[in-house]
């Protein structure tokens, strides 16, 4: 087969406010293969093939299509190259069907109206290309399809526009097991076609059913390049591990003391028997790949999800958390991951946002206590130097940083001993991550524990006591500090399991 | 220096500089509009708008919105009446049909929160079952028959102010301190700007929901009862279009349909304007559908300044 070089991307640099997320990477496809691309968050890979599909602009670097050296590339151009993204969350029209779906954009008409039997033949060609005639009707609409129809619609989609280059960007996350050989069943044909296939997963024994080669990224650059007929996966997790820990975060003077939490068998639609325990001054870390129930934890934690089964102690004695009202007065707080959207009212002024969660403590008849109000807020805004202007500034006008200051203020003025933070340095520079860090050490430090989730594994190496790993809804190990390992964690979060109860530890 | 200052005006305060241009163009103008009958009845004219602007203000902070105040007012306005003229109780009347007004904003909230339905169609749907129901009651005429005491008593003025008038400066005051000084007017303006935050921090979003549309209903029953003592009858058709006169005060006044911002005091600026351009326009004898015109322009062109002002921030 012809092994022409599709795409080459060359020595791409992209740097975003505080964070340099690709230095000098060099990537290339062939034509007729399907490629690999693996890393953990945060390496990159999204951002590379946003820069492929012309959605961010890289600030140096060249991209080649097929030989041809691409100047200015945005998405529409790149759809005109052949280049097309089938993503993890659809970009479907619901309410259209599929033929209109496949052929959005550039319908057959007859006196400027769609010609719909045309539209709806042409759509069926390319279905039964995929070998999908008759299973997937033209006509239908795509929000009666399933998940994995729906991606074949997608597929369609992108090969009526002639796509030569195919990003799949972890397609099989929602997918069952008889789903996913039908994909990789398209996958192969698309390869064996003379496409080029871009294949972004994190269960690595994929890459190794479906993959020619593979480039691992590592904190934004390229460790390294493997042809997958010589290399395991052992290789390839070495290959992504070796990020540098921040050393002198991690605070030995805290003094652990008493359980405050306990939690046993907790399960719900997305959890499976979870169970572990917090002390206080403790810091413990939850480390998982996106999916693997660590959100989902928080939220039942905190009385946000349901519980179906399962029980959780506070200082020994057996409680149940309806809902947020509950756990707060209960002592438990929950930084959410989104801060924007779950965080913090951006419109409204730092001193009601941090006293949000309390009102009820500083209200008599309906009424708040404006001057305890104002105490609480300035206390807070001083003790974590929050930097406002004035206590009546909107929140929407504060930096990154400064706005998760304001969600762990409302944690602090709650009085909480048991602290959940969901990603609480997401989106921050990287002083304001530092001043996050010492801020966990304080509350840890006041008898408080904190529950640190987090999918930078570095920062969860440098400052916890624990590591608890999540996968699949499970806790699957619980690695105390002296065993903290970046390799063997990242194996235990990242090996997909086919047979439950199978592997337990390391690599 | 002199450029900051300006920009940091909000939208009340240009608002409030239109109205006051607006007087003193019309004081230049008309010798009449400042007299003690003309300013009376200005304000005379304003209260029903103004009352409403308020109950709609509250639920835009939230951001939602009451299509049913007119359908309240006019529901109300025909109960009334049709008790009143039977011979039932005035006082005991009226705290019923206040009592009806709740329970009509508490259905509101309970088709919002546990239905789940956008607060536009709910309060639709509400609005066109109390349009049929007003119907239904006076039968599609109006009743007539209410003793001169009700009529007198909008005609009256206490203190050189209309009896009216009074009613909304007790509006205004009241809803001001509910959403300044107590926790469930902190509660309004977290939900309008993330309702999420608001619930991840302990809030009762069931309640507020509630209790904002209740506030809502209950203000436009006091408007219909206001409504019956100046029209002395039950209109059936009365309180047409009100709706969007209200939400016309709110926005004036900075309310914004997006949540978190507005207050009552501005929708109470903004039917002191409405109403200011209604009464000039008929002394200046301007055709009254120009009017209209003019007031949708105005509203239209202050929401796009204040628009501006914002992006350049």
């Amino acid at each position: 087969m012809n092994q022409e070089i599709a795409v080459l991307m060359k020595d791409i640099t992209k740097v975003f406010p505080g964070v340099i997320a690709l230095q000098n990477v060099t990537f290339s496809v062939k034509q007729g293969e399907v490629k690999g691309l693996v890393g953990e968050n945060g390496a990159g890979k999204s951002t590379l093939i946003k820069i492929l599909t012309g959605a961010y602009t890289a600030d140096s670097g060249e991209i080649y299509v097929f030989g041809q050296k691409i100047d200015n590339m945005n998405p529409i151009l790149a759809e005109q190259l052949g280049i097309s993204a089938v993503y993890q969350n659809l970009v479907l029209a619901e309410h259209l069907t599929v033929a209109e779906n496949i052929m959005l954009g550039t319908f057959p008409t007859k006196w400027g109206l769609v010609d719909k039997p045309a539209m709806n033949k042409k759509a069926e060609e390319i279905l039964s290309q995929i070998g999908y005639r008759g299973i997937i009707k033209p006509e239908e609409r795509v929000g009666n399809l399933s998940t994995s129809q729906q991606g074949m619609v997608a597929i369609a989609r992108a090969l009526s526009r002639n796509a030569k280059i195919i990003i799949f960007d972890e397609p099989t996350a929602v997918l069952t097991d008889r789903e996913v050989n039908e994909l990789f069943r398209v996958i192969r044909w698309l390869r064996d076609s003379g496409r080029s296939v871009i294949y972004i997963s994190h269960r690595l024994e994929e890459i190794f059913e479906l993959c020619d080669t593979v480039t691992v990224l590592k904190d934004g650059a390229v460790a390294g390049e493997k042809t997958v007929s010589e290399t395991n996966q052992d290789q390839l997790v070495a290959m992504m591990v070796g990020r540098e820990v921040r050393h002198g975060i991690f605070d030995d003077t805290r003094k652990i003391g008493e359980e405050i939490l306990r939690v046993e068998n907790l399960s719900n639609k997305k959890l499976k028997n979870c169970s572990f325990a917090l002390r206080s001054g403790e810091i413990v870390g939850i480390y998982g790949l996106v999916g693997s129930g660590r959100t989902e934890l928080a939220k039942a934690l905190f009385g946000v999800d349901p519980v179906e089964s399962g029980e959780i102690f506070l200082n020994g004695k057996e409680v149940s958390l309806p809902n947020p009202r509950e756990s707060i007065d209960s002592g438990i707080n929950l930084i959410p991951e989104d801060r924007r959207r779950e965080g913090i009212a951006l419109k409204l002024s730092v001193k009601d946002n941090i006293n949000l969660p309390v009102y009820p403590r500083i209200t008599k008849a309906g009424f708040v206590n404006r001057d305890k109000e104002k105490e609480i807020a300035q206390t807070f805004v001083n003790i974590l130097s929050i930097k406002t202007p004035s206590l009546t500034h909107r929140v929407e006008n504060l930096s990154g940083g400064n706005q998760q200051k304001v969600v762990v203020a409302k944690g602090l003025a709650s009085q909480s001993r048991i602290f959940i933070m969901d990603e609480p340095t997401n989106g921050i520079d990287v002083g304001a991550k530092e001043e996050i860090y010492q801020l966990i050490n304080n509350i840890a430090r006041e008898g408080s524990g904190v529950i640190f989730i987090s999918s930078y594994m570095p920062e969860l190496m440098a400052i916890c006591d624990r590591i608890l790993v999540m996968r699949d809804g499970r806790i699957v190990a619980d690695v105390e500090r002296k065993d903290f390992d970046e390799e063997s964690i990242l194996a235990l979060a990242i090996k997909h399991e086919t047979m439950v109860g199978g592997e337990t530890g390391g690599k | 220096m002199e450029s900051r200052i300006k920009f940091s005006l909000n939208t009340q305060v240009v608002v409030l500089i239109v109205a006051i241009a607006m007087w003193i163009f019309l004081g230049i103008i008309s010798p009449y509009f400042f007299t003690t009958g003309n300013v009376q009845s200005v304000m005379r004219q304003m209260t029903i708008q103004g009352i409403l602007g308020i109950a709609e203000v509250v639920v835009i902070i939230t951001a939602g919105i009451d299509l049913s105040v007119g359908g309240v007012v006019a529901f109300v306005n025909i109960v009334m009446s049709k008790m009143v003229s039977t011979g039932s109780n005035i006082a005991s009347t009226v705290l019923l049909v206040m009592a009806l007004s709740a329970l009509i904003g508490l259905a509101n909230g309970v088709m919002v929160y546990n239905l789940r339905i956008p607060p536009f169609i709910a309060t639709l749907g509400m609005m066109s079952v109390l349009r049929g129901a007003t119907l239904l009651i006076s039968n599609g005429s109006n009743i007539f028959g209410l003793p001169r005491s009700i009529a007198d008593f909008s005609s009256t003025n206490t203190l050189g102010i209309p009896n009216l008038f009074w009613f909304l400066i007790l509006a205004v005051v009241i809803v001001e301190i509910i959403l300044r000084y107590t926790s469930f007017g902190r509660y309004v303006y977290a939900l309008g700007s993330n309702i999420e935050a608001a619930r991840l921090s302990g809030v009762n979003i069931r309640n507020v929901t509630y209790g904002v549309y209740i506030l809502a209903s209950t203000l436009c029953g006091l408007a219909g009862v206001l409504e019956t003592s100046r029209l002395w009858m039950g209109v059936p058709t009365t309180g047409t279009g009100y709706e969007l006169d209200a939400i016309a005060a709110a926005v004036l006044g900075g309310a914004s349909l997006m949540g978190a911002e507005g207050t009552p005091l501005g929708a109470f600026i903004g039917a002191l304007v409405m109403t200011t351009i209604y009464n000039g326009s008929v002394l200046l004898n301007i055709n009254p559908f120009w009017t209209r015109i003019i007031v949708g322009v105005i509203l239209v062109v202050t929401v796009a300044i204040d628009q501006l002002r914002k992006g350049r921030r």
